[in-house]
């Protein structure tokens, strides 16, 4: 690709990381309203990105906007370093940015992710980026946007509840596995875009910064470091945590988010990590000892 | 006699001259019922939803008394204030239980939801209560898990009341709550109605265009037309002896079967 070189080696008549500097000032403004009121949805002027909607345009315009030239990007997808999503937004940004990219969580500054937080511990200093499809917590239930903004300003989030209690009905136990409500700060209902719930309790004091971003929602907001994020629940029915029986089949973690995978015409079930490079990383240790 | 729940003074929303309410004055004591009757377009509607904090009049003023003694200016008070009484201390019947149900989520759901939003974090509490007021509204308590579509239209306005009779208000805007059932259906809600008014000691504000309805329900009754109110009293006084031109064609009007 070097014929679309430009001279900084970013892809020629492109500014840098794509989006050109006035929307990645406009970008990085609403992320600081977003990040001084954890939780809170600001609404940001969505530009159109080279692929479509609900491919990650959210947490791409968020990612250029907050990208430096010092950075070391990582992008996942289900947990995956490898996959399509993951692969084409990264070579985006090494080709519009120039940026070093790495599939070791541990070396990254910014992470971009679609459904999961990585397994080993963020921290201090890394940025997490989320591809959010529908960042109102309140839309299940409540079609009006004007009314579900009413609804946050006056801390009206009754019917959050309304359907957690339907899960119960239904099922017995809060069946909600994806999407799973939280407080943050003790203010604000979020929703923490399709993250599993497994990963839920990694938001809470975090000492990496989150930031999600809607694109076709056109909507920002955040999780500053050290910051509380309790998820909903019933007195009689507490959060908790997925689990088990199984470990990975690769790495034999038995700790880490496990994808469950048909292997043959048999129906034969593996489980593996869905975090590629956690097991990755595993596997190599235990090659080593 | 104590103070009333609901003092209400020169009321007025106007969208057009003669169209929604003006200058209407009143005042609602606990238990008691008032009805307001008088013909389509007379303001009936526009009265309860100004009433009820859902529509900003022109000019007036609505001051509801709480049970400790605490005065709201229901228009001076904030936002968050006016919602937390309309969904704790009042009620609101809407005409079409499509409009005041949760349609996809269950019964005990819809029945929950106030509670929940005052705080009740317990699901095996919400499930009593749920199971509770179905009983008081004579729905078999087996439905709880139903969605509302599934039962019938009398069903779904008992499933309402149920659903703002959670929360003990005090008192309750009911528009037209027998619009559109059938005759036997009506006579059954009604008769529904008027026992958990007595129990509960509900004040109530109905608007309905339907006399049969006011008089069994109504203590006192107001008569709107073209905006204004024309005519207030007692209901078996302003039934049986109509003083305004307009009252007494609209009891005329009724037919004896």
């Amino acid at each position: 690709m070097n014929a679309h070189d430009g001279q900084n080696g970013s892809a020629q008549g492109y500014t840098f990381a794509y989006l050109d500097e006035q929307t990645k000032r406009s970008l990085r403004r609403g992320l600081l309203k977003a990040v001084a009121i954890p939780g809170y949805q600001v609404p940001f002027g969505g530009r159109e990105m080279p692929l479509p909607y609900g491919w990650g345009t959210g947490g791409m315009q968020v990612t250029a906007a907050i990208l430096g030239r010092d950075d070391v990007l990582k992008v996942i997808d289900q947990g995956a370093d490898d996959t399509t999503n993951a692969v084409s937004i990264r070579r985006f940004f090494t080709r519009t940015a120039n940026v070093q990219t790495t599939l070791r969580t541990a070396q990254a500054s910014i992470i971009q992710t679609r459904h999961r937080i990585p397994e080993t511990p963020l921290q201090q200093g890394q940025i997490m980026v989320f591809q959010v499809p529908i960042p109102e917590p309140l839309r299940f239930i409540e079609p009006s946007d004007s009314e579900t903004r009413s609804m946050h300003a006056l801390n009206d989030y009754g019917v959050m509840h309304v359907k957690l209690y339907e899960d119960i009905a239904k099922y017995g136990h809060i069946a909600t596995a994806y999407a799973y409500p939280v407080t943050v700060d003790q203010r604000y209902v979020m929703d923490p875009s399709p993250i599993p719930k497994f990963d839920n309790p990694k938001l809470h004091m975090s000492p990496a910064l989150m930031l999600f971003g809607a694109g076709r929602e056109k909507r920002l907001y955040a999780v500053p470091p050290y910051t509380r994020v309790a998820s909903l629940d019933f007195e009689d029915h507490p959060f908790e945590l997925p689990r088990w029986e199984q470990s990975c089949a690769f790495c034999g973690s038995r700790e880490s988010y496990l994808d469950e995978l048909i292997v043959d015409d048999a129906g034969t079930r593996q489980f593996v990590c869905s975090d590629t490079d956690y097991c990755s990383q595993r596997g190599s240790q235990e090659a080593v000892a | 006699m104590n103070n009333p729940l609901l003092s209400v003074r020169n009321l007025t929303r106007l969208y057009g001259p003669e169209q929604g309410c003006q200058d209407v004055s009143f005042d609602l004591y606990p238990g008691e019922v008032l009805g307001v009757v008088g013909e389509s377009g007379s303001g009936k509607s526009t009265l309860l939803s100004v009433l009820s904090g859902r529509n900003r009049p022109d000019v007036g003023q609505v001051v509801y008394s709480g049970p400790q003694g605490g005065r709201v200016d229901l228009y001076q008070a904030s936002e968050a204030e006016r919602r937390r009484l309309l969904r704790t201390e009042w009620g609101f019947v809407e005409q079409n239980p499509r409009d005041g149900l949760r349609m996809t989520v269950s019964a005990g759901a819809n029945i929950g939801e106030r509670l929940m939003a005052q705080g009740v974090r317990h699901y095996g509490q919400l499930r009593q209560a749920g199971l509770q007021w179905l009983r008081q509204v004579e729905i078999d308590p087996g439905r709880i898990d139903d969605l509302p579509r599934s039962f019938s239209g009398g069903m779904q306005q008992r499933l309402q009341i149920a659903r703002n009779l959670v929360s003990s208000p005090r008192l309750m805007f009911m528009d037209e709550p027998t619009g559109g059932l059938d005759v036997s259906v009506q006579a059954h809600l009604l008769d529904l109605l008027r026992g958990l008014v007595r129990e509960l000691q509900l004040a109530v504000v109905i608007v309905t265009h339907d006399l049969a309805v006011a008089r069994l329900l109504a203590d006192r009754l107001i008569v709107m037309r073209r905006s204004r109110v024309v005519e207030a009293g007692l209901t078996d006084q302003i039934l049986d002896d109509p003083q305004h031109a307009y009252s007494q064609l609209l009891v005329s009007s009724v037919l004896q079967p």
